[in-house]
Formats: structure tokens, C-alpha cells, sequence
């Protein structure tokens, strides 16, 4: 029986005159009680099964435009589920809100990189999904999956989904193509450039390229002294840090900067929109691969749907041009058009032999230690 | 019960709702961030609870801390001190301009209506490379190139300026409309030039409204986080973007709790030494 239905029999028995005004007003009044009391309990209870909204976080500007158009309004119309989508400036900021947060307030996350996996998982923030419910997972690259289950072997709380670089982003307007290959990572610490360079202020980056301008392998940095050193010398060389795609594009569309290193997919965009930026990913320059994480307490199934709505080959295809970032998809299964090839960064191998990635256990390893000494070093230190 | 104790009740009644709000929302929020500044963080994964002084140790004894706090006192000083020659002239000839004080008053309000990180944003289209300032300067023929204006502390007090000069010129404002006119015109009648009349009968009177709006702008300015971000170069930083990054980027909650908690003392400090001289009772007429 429902809601309606009880309303209207014991208005009924009122003006039959079976129960008193004072009682159908305090029966009224208790089950308007109980409703407001259940409610916030019965989100959580219902959720596996009642879903009307799944909450999406990723890193705004054209990559979640690219989402919204491509992959939750149709989501939405084919469901009719919505998808409330927030965004966020970078993983250490999400990390941050998600921890904060109760089980089921955030759902689906465009993660970065194998060490975000690793982060999550050892928060306990993993869930488990069920692949059996995600066909389309069946063509992302098997690189990618592998890279998971290594952190959680028995079980995957993530769709691999993309992947780009960070490399180096110029305006040739005044760095030749040339002069960029010749320094590479080192351009970022030429003193003629003092005043042009920006970074992302992120210390993860900040100490990969600092790897690179001293000759060590970013994933087993020697000297870290000498990495630092490098460090504060691109601070001092450096106009600023930049904190989002945003105001990385913003800074080199205006012409602020000279040189920084950037995300691929945007600086494409970039090049797109018709600005003479180029682009080159120097020798072990940053691989990473994105992937769509979904948080413990979320609707499984829901979410499950989302993903494999997204891994469909037809709107991974359409996000990944929207994006400028490769997809998941292996090129050797399935046919990605005409655009995705002429990306940056993209492997026809399938493979992804070519890219550096960082190793999680190696990164997260330092992440405590580095973090605060990149606060630090940024303030002159 | 008496009329004399429904009438005592009757206070406390209506401070309810205000008291429960400030209770959840101020007071047991502080105690979990005082609690949390002695617990520890783990290398990865949850923190660990317990009472250790690690947290307030560093921030106490880490000099790197204390100059940081000592640069953004200074910032904050160099704002206020900013604000008050720019706001003082301002909040005069509005109190002292008759017909059009309420068109200028809504002006002074105007830029509330836009968001605080919009407005700081919009000076780098006013001084970048490409901004409006520099555009300007190369049409006249004033410069060939472009400056560079923008990313440093000066760009940094600049937006704070921005920020808070409404604040100081309200409250200035509010103290000057309180000064009855005829006092000048005393003055003056006394031998007393405009410019002796102002420097020793209004100026003084209006100092509570000065005082204020200089510890409205310090507060806030001390406390601000975001206008280094958008204006600041890479080494500029004020003390709440050390509890952000402590917080959000290291994930380091005891030790963001911790500075938070420092800072939060400090200009708790200035707050109290604000309210044994001059009482709290000008800064809620300057609000109000």
C-alpha cells in the first residue's frame, strides 16, 4: 500500500468521524516525523537499488565538457539516470574531500595514474566490481588492467580510460622546434628563459623533471639533492605555478609564459584553437594513465552500467576526441578513427611500451617526505 | 513561575538558536581540529589517534613556519595600512557628500555582488602581458614591449587591497557620519585652518571607525589563501596556503590542525588586544 493510500483511508475513518481531530492531526504529524527521520538513513539504504543520480569528479574544463557531451547526456537519456558531475584541480584535492566525506557522497572519479590507485587503496576507499557487468571492458589494453590488479589482485575498483603525457609545451614564436629537442627537460632551468617558464605546482612533477635536468631515472632518483637543487633553480627561473589545465592553457595562450611543462590533451586543445604552441615529450618523459575509480558505498550497479556505457567503443571514441587524451581501447581490437592516431602520445602498439609511468610503489613510497619538502622549496627554502 | 523569572528565561530563550549554531558549527568543529592537531599522521593510510606533541613541536620550533607567519603579518600590515590611506579619503567624502550618499554607498557595495576570486582574477586582464594596462601603454606608445606585471607580492596586496578596501571604508564611514559637522565649524571659528580642524578634531573622533576597518582588513587578509594562489608567484605564500597544503595536498591533517590552530591563536590575539582598548562594540557598528 502506498503513501497516497494510507493518507486517504485515514481521512477517510477522520471524516467518517472514527477517529478524533486531534488524533488524524498527531498521526499526521508522527508519519511526517518518520518520513524526515528515515530519509537521510534511506538514501544509503536504497542506494543499491533506487538510483536516480551517480556523482562523477574530474578535472574540469574540456575533459569534462568532453564527459557531459559525449558520455552523461546520453548516459542520461538512454538510463534516465543523471549524472551530477563536479570537478576537481588536482588528485591531492579530491583525495582530501573523499576522506572527508561519507561512503556513498562521491561515486565515480577520473583518477590519475597507478599511484592514485594505490593511494585509494590503501585509504580503503576501493570498491568491487563486477566485470561481468562491463562487456566493453573486454578491449581496453591489457597494459592497462595489468597495471591494477597488481595493486588489488583479487578484485578491480577502476576502468582503465586514457592516458596522454606530460611533456614539454612551447610557444614557437620563441623556441624553435630545434632548440627544444636539443635541451629537452632542461629547458625549464635556461636561465634565458628567466621570467617565461612556468610548471605545474605539483610536486610529483616538479621532482620527475627535476630527475630529467639531472640525468637520473625518474623512478629511482639517485640524488635527491640534486634533484631539489634543480628544483629551486626552476622556482627561481619560474613566473609561476600553474594549479589547473585551465591556467595552464590560459598562461600560454596569453603569452605570460614562454615554456612549462603541460597535460598533452589540452596543449592539443591549444593547437586546436589555433595557437602556435608545440609540443614534445622528452626521453623518459611523464606517462600516465587515467581511469574511471569507483569509491566505496556507491551504487554498484549503476556505476557498472556508467563505466560500460563509457567503454562503449562509440562514446569512448567521441570523449577521447572531445578530450585530446587516447583512450583505453586497444587499437589493435578495435578501430579508433581518424582523429585519435594524430594525438600526442598515442601508442598504435597497444602496448604502451613507449611511455615512462610512474611506479606507484616507488612514488607513494617518497610522497610524505617530497611533498612537504616541495612545500618547502617552493617558499625559498 | 515569577514574571521576574519568566523575564530572565526570556534572553537565554531567544540566544538559542544562535548559541546551538555557533556550538555546532564553531565550537565543536574547533575542538575536533584542536584534538586532531595531537594525533599523527601515518605514512599511508589513516592517522594515528592519540595525544602526541609532534604536530605542535614543528610548527613551534620550525623556523620555517615562523617566517612564513611573520611574512604574512607583514602582508597583512602593508594591506591594512593600504587600505586605510585609500579608504579614508573615500569613506570622508562619501559621510560628508549630501544629495548622491546613497548612490555612492550602493557603489561602494557594488563589487560584494561579484564573487571574491572573479575579482581577483579579473587584475590579469587588467596587468598581463596581453591585459588591458599593458595594451593601453604600447597604443599610446608609452612602452615597445610589454611589462611584467603580474605574479609577485606586490600583485598579491594589490588583489587584498581590492578586496578589502569596501570593508575599511565602511567602517571608517560609519564612524565619521557619527561626528557631529558643527565640531569642525567650532573649530574653524576657533582659528583653526580646515586642514587643523580635521587633523585634530575629526581625524581623532573617527579612529575607532579606522581601528575597525584595520582590524577587519588585517584578519581578513592574514587569513586569506587564495590570493596568492591566483596572484602570487611561485615563492609567494601567506600562512593559510601552509594549513592548505598541509591539509589538502600532503594530506597531513594533524599538523594542518595544528597551524590552523596557530594562526587562528595569533590573530585571536590581535582581536583581544583590539577589544581591551577600543571594545567590540565600533567593529559590530561597522558591520551592522
Amino acid at each position: 500500500m502506498d503513501d497516497t493510500k494510507r493518507y486517504e483511508r485515514l481521512r477517510e475513518r477522520f471524516q467518517n468521524g472514527d477517529i478524533s481531530r486531534r488524533n488524524f492531526f498527531g498521526l499526521l504529524g508522527a508519519a511526517g516525523a518518520a518520513y524526515g527521520l528515515q530519509m537521510p538513513f534511506a538514501r544509503q539504504a536504497f542506494a543499491q537499488s533506487d538510483v536516480s543520480q551517480v556523482r562523477f569528479d574530474g578535472w574540469g574544463g574540456v575533459v569534462s565538457e568532453a564527459f557531459r557531451k559525449f558520455a552523461f547526456d546520453p548516459y542520461t537519456e538512454k538510463t534516465g539516470i543523471t549524472v551530477v558531475d563536479g570537478t576537481f584541480p588536482g588528485g591531492d584535492e579530491y583525495l582530501a574531500l573523499v576522506r572527508a566525506s561519507q561512503p556513498g557522497e562521491y561515486n565515480i572519479a577520473h583518477l590519475s595514474g597507478v599511484f592514485d590507485y594505490a593511494r585509494y587503496a590503501s585509504f580503503d576507499l576501493t570498491s568491487e566490481l563486477n566485470v561481468a557487468n562491463i562487456p566493453n571492458m573486454a578491449n581496453v589494453m591489457p597494459a592497462l588492467m595489468d597495471a591494477f590488479k597488481s595493486i588489488t589482485p583479487d578484485s578491480l575498483s577502476a576502468a582503465p580510460y586514457d592516458y596522454g603525457t606530460t611533456g614539454l609545451a612551447y610557444n614557437r614564436k620563441f623556441i624553435f622546434d630545434e632548440e627544444m629537442k636539443e635541451k629537452g627537460a632542461k629547458i625549464l632551468i635556461d636561465e634565458k628563459y628567466k621570467g617565461k617558464i612556468g610548471g605545474w605546482g605539483d610536486w610529483r612533477t616538479r621532482m620527475w623533471y627535476a630527475a630529467l635536468q639531472t640525468g637520473q631515472d625518474p623512478n629511482n632518483i639517485q640524488d635527491t639533492e640534486a634533484a631539489w637543487e634543480a628544483v629551486r633553480k626552476h622556482r627561481d627561473l619560474a613566473l609561476k605555478y600553474w594549479a589547473s589545465g585551465a591556467e595552464l592553457m590560459s598562461l600560454l595562450a596569453e603569452e605570460e609564459i614562454h615554456v612549462t611543462e603541460g597535460w598533452s590533451g589540452r596543449i592539443f586543445a591549444l593547437q586546436e584553437q589555433g595557437h602556435d604552441i608545440g609540443y614534445y615529450d622528452p626521453p623518459n618523459g611523464f606517462g600516465w594513465q587515467e581511469c574511471l575509480f569507483v569509491l566505496r558505498g556507491s551504487p554498484m550497479s549503476a556505476c557498472e552500467e556508467l563505466l560500460n556505457f563509457m567503454l562503449d567503443k562509440e562514446t569512448s571514441i567521441a570523449v577521447a576526441e572531445g578530450q585530446n587524451y587516447p583512450p583505453a581501447l586497444d587499437p589493435t581490437k578495435v578501430d579508433l578513427g581518424d582523429k585519435i592516431p594524430t594525438l600526442p602520445a598515442f601508442d598504435p602498439t597497444g602496448t604502451l611500451s613507449g611511455l615512462t609511468f610512474a611506479n606507484p610503489a616507488y612514488w607513494n613510497g617518497n610522497e610524505a617526505e617530497w611533498s612537504k619538502e616541495f612545500g618547502r622549496v617552493q617558499r625559498g627554502y | 513561575m515569577s514574571i521576574e523569572q519568566r523575564e530572565a528565561r526570556q534572553p537565554w530563550i531567544l540566544l538559542t538558536p544562535a548559541l546551538t549554531a555557533i556550538v555546532l558549527l564553531l565550537i565543536v568543529p574547533l575542538m575536533f581540529i584542536i584534538v586532531y592537531s595531537f594525533w599523527l599522521k601515518s605514512a599511508a593510510g589513516a592517522d594515528t589517534p592519540g595525544f602526541f606533541l609532534d604536530n605542535w613541536q614543528e610548527a613551534l620550533t620550525d623556523p620555517f613556519y615562523r617566517d612564513i607567519l611573520l611574512n604574512t603579518l607583514k602582508i597583512a600590515a602593508v594591506t591594512t595600512v593600504a587600505c586605510a590611506l585609500l579608504g579614508y579619503p573615500a569613506a570622508y567624502f562619501i559621510a560628508r557628500s549630501k544629495g548622491n550618499r546613497l548612490v555612492l554607498l550602493v557603489l561602494l557595495m557594488l563589487p560584494f555582488w561579484i564573487s571574491y576570486i572573479i575579482r581577483t582574477m579579473s587584475w590579469i586582464n587588467i596587468l598581463g602581458v596581453s591585459g588591458a594596462l599593458n595594451s593601453a601603454m604600447i597604443w599610446i606608445g608609452v612602452i615597445d614591449e610589454p611589462i611584467q606585471m603580474l605574479y609577485n607580492e606586490t600583485t598579491v596586496i594589490l588583489g587584498l587591497v581590492h578586496f578589502l578596501l569596501p570593508f575599511m571604508v565602511l567602517n571608517i564611514f560609519v564612524s565619521l557620519e557619527g561626528i557631529d559637522t558643527n565640531l569642525e565649524d567650532a573649530a574653524n571659528s576657533l582659528g583653526a585652518t580646515r586642514w587643523q580642524g580635521f587633523l585634530q578634531v575629526t581625524l581623532p573622533l573617527s579612529l575607532p571607525g579606522l581601528a575597525a576597518g584595520g582590524l577587519l582588513c588585517f584578519v581578513l587578509a592574514a587569513g586569506t589563501y587564495i590570493t596568492p594562489v591566483i596572484l602570487g608567484g611561485p615563492r609567494d605564500a601567506m600562512f593559510a596556503n601552509l594549513v592548505y597544503e598541509a591539509i589538502i595536498r600532503q594530506l597531513n591533517w594533524p599538523l594542518g590542525s595544528a597551524l590552523s590552530l596557530m594562526l587562528l591563536v595569533v590573530l585571536g590575539v590581535l582581536v583581544l588586544i583590539y577589544n581591551r582598548y577600543l571594545g567590540m562594540a565600533q567593529l559590530a557598528k561597522g558591520l551592522g
